[in-house]
């Protein structure tokens, strides 16, 4: 895959999707096999130094019930040693309403979506996310869809694991 | 590394945190031993120091469980891994957030409960300076265990065996210390807790990564 581009990972229920992802983050060790990046004419094989290029959404959400939503943002931004500017990616998301609720009054579309605005604040080139549509209603649906897009267009790669048409224009991989 | 520290002690500060639940508990304890053993004044002091220690170190065991093992169901263990801090450095600031929400305030209040079994002021300083020196290494050697047990549904069950015979020399040692100040006998037992609690600090972060790693991976 080169800068720019999106890829989803397409296939039945235990197809090895997100084992797959988790591969690229370099979180699971392959069994046999190598993953190369090249980024700035160097190679990376290293699976825990290509994690700090990987943006991660996992199928749980990283939302704590007890922080509020503005609180767990500003967290993972510290963290990442990224522009702390969280409203933006509130609004972005669609959540400025909610930024003072603490996670245990989310919906599941709701926690998706403060997990999406973790990783837009993350500002990572490599993206690698799971079932990102998954709970989210039409709305939330097309934000993923653009989100992803202008992600591409800025030069960053997203890999997504998914069940349905992410709605953008990209290559599919499908896992039997 | 301060982010992390911050937020986990945020969090065991808060409604449903750890803090409060081994504040309690210590101090449960250290009300109902003098109730159960008698108002024998002599004896327990004798027994002040081990009994507070011990209860001590089971209340920080009662946080333990969840060091890990929250963040890790809620998915926010693999977003931290891949953060640019390294699992050893992550490691050291959740180990360093326990003993801040735990070890630091059973240490503050312990001289008060010191109290109730009769300890006379130098041993209420032997007790104090004990647990400021020794706690460290029982949150230090426990994040070892919550890093092994993280993936382990129930894992609570698990941790106390595999972390308990690891923390004996602290409890002897600690015990030690206020029994040294109590007979005026010196005994040397500070000291080596020192030492052990420096070495527990020092080397727990790499095994703790070690061990968080090898969940991730599975």
């Amino acid at each position: 895959m080169d800068a720019g581009q999106a890829l989803a990972i397409e296939g039945p229920n235990g197809a090895g999707k997100t084992s797959l992802l988790r591969m690229l983050a370099g979180l699971l060790a392959p069994a046999s096999g190598i993953i190369r990046i090249r980024i700035g004419g160097a190679e990376i094989e290293d699976g825990e130094e290509r994690g700090k290029l990987a943006g991660w959404l996992g199928h749980a959400d990283a939302v704590k019930p007890q922080m509020t939503v503005r609180e767990t943002l500003s967290f993972f931004a510290r963290l990442y040693g990224s522009a702390p500017a969280v409203d933006e990616a509130l609004d972005r998301l669609g959540l400025a309403r909610l930024a003072d609720l603490p996670g245990q009054y989310l919906s599941a579309g709701q926690k998706k979506r403060v997990a999406l605005a973790r990783l837009a604040l993350c500002a990572r080139p490599l993206w690698l996310m799971d079932e990102p549509l998954a709970a989210l209603d039409g709305a939330g649906k097309r934000v993923v869809a653009d989100l992803v897009a202008s992600h591409c267009t800025d030069g960053g790669i997203a890999i997504v694991a998914t069940h349905e048409p992410l709605g953008l224009d990209c290559r599919r991989l499908v896992l039997a | 590394m301060s982010a992390l520290l911050l937020r986990d002690v945020r969090l065991a500060a808060r409604a449903g945190g750890s803090a409060m639940l081994a504040l309690a508990f210590f101090a449960g304890v250290a009300t109902l031993v003098p109730l159960g053993i008698g108002s024998d004044l002599a004896r327990l002091a004798r027994i002040g120091g081990g009994v507070l220690w011990v209860a001590a170190v089971l209340a920080a065991l009662l946080a333990l469980d969840r060091l890990f093992q929250a963040d890790y169901e809620d998915g926010s263990l693999d977003v931290i891994a891949l953060s640019p801090l390294s699992l050893e450095a992550a490691a050291a600031a959740k180990t360093a957030a326990h003993w801040l929400a735990t070890g630091l305030p059973l240490t503050l209040l312990s001289p008060l409960l010191g109290v109730m079994f009769g300890l006379p002021p130098d041993g209420l300083l032997a007790l104090f300076v004990s647990l400021l020196v020794g706690t460290p290494a029982v949150s230090a050697m426990g994040a070892v265990g919550a890093g092994l047990t993280l993936s382990v549904r129930r894992g609570g069950l698990i941790l106390p065996l595999i972390v308990l015979p690891l923390l004996a020399p602290a409890v002897i040692f600690g015990a030690g210390a206020v029994l040294e100040a109590l007979d005026a006998i010196p005994n040397g037992a500070l000291g080596l807790l020192a030492a052990f609690s420096f070495a527990a600090c020092v080397l727990s972060p790499f095994a703790t990564a070690a061990a968080v790693r090898l969940n991730l991976g599975s």
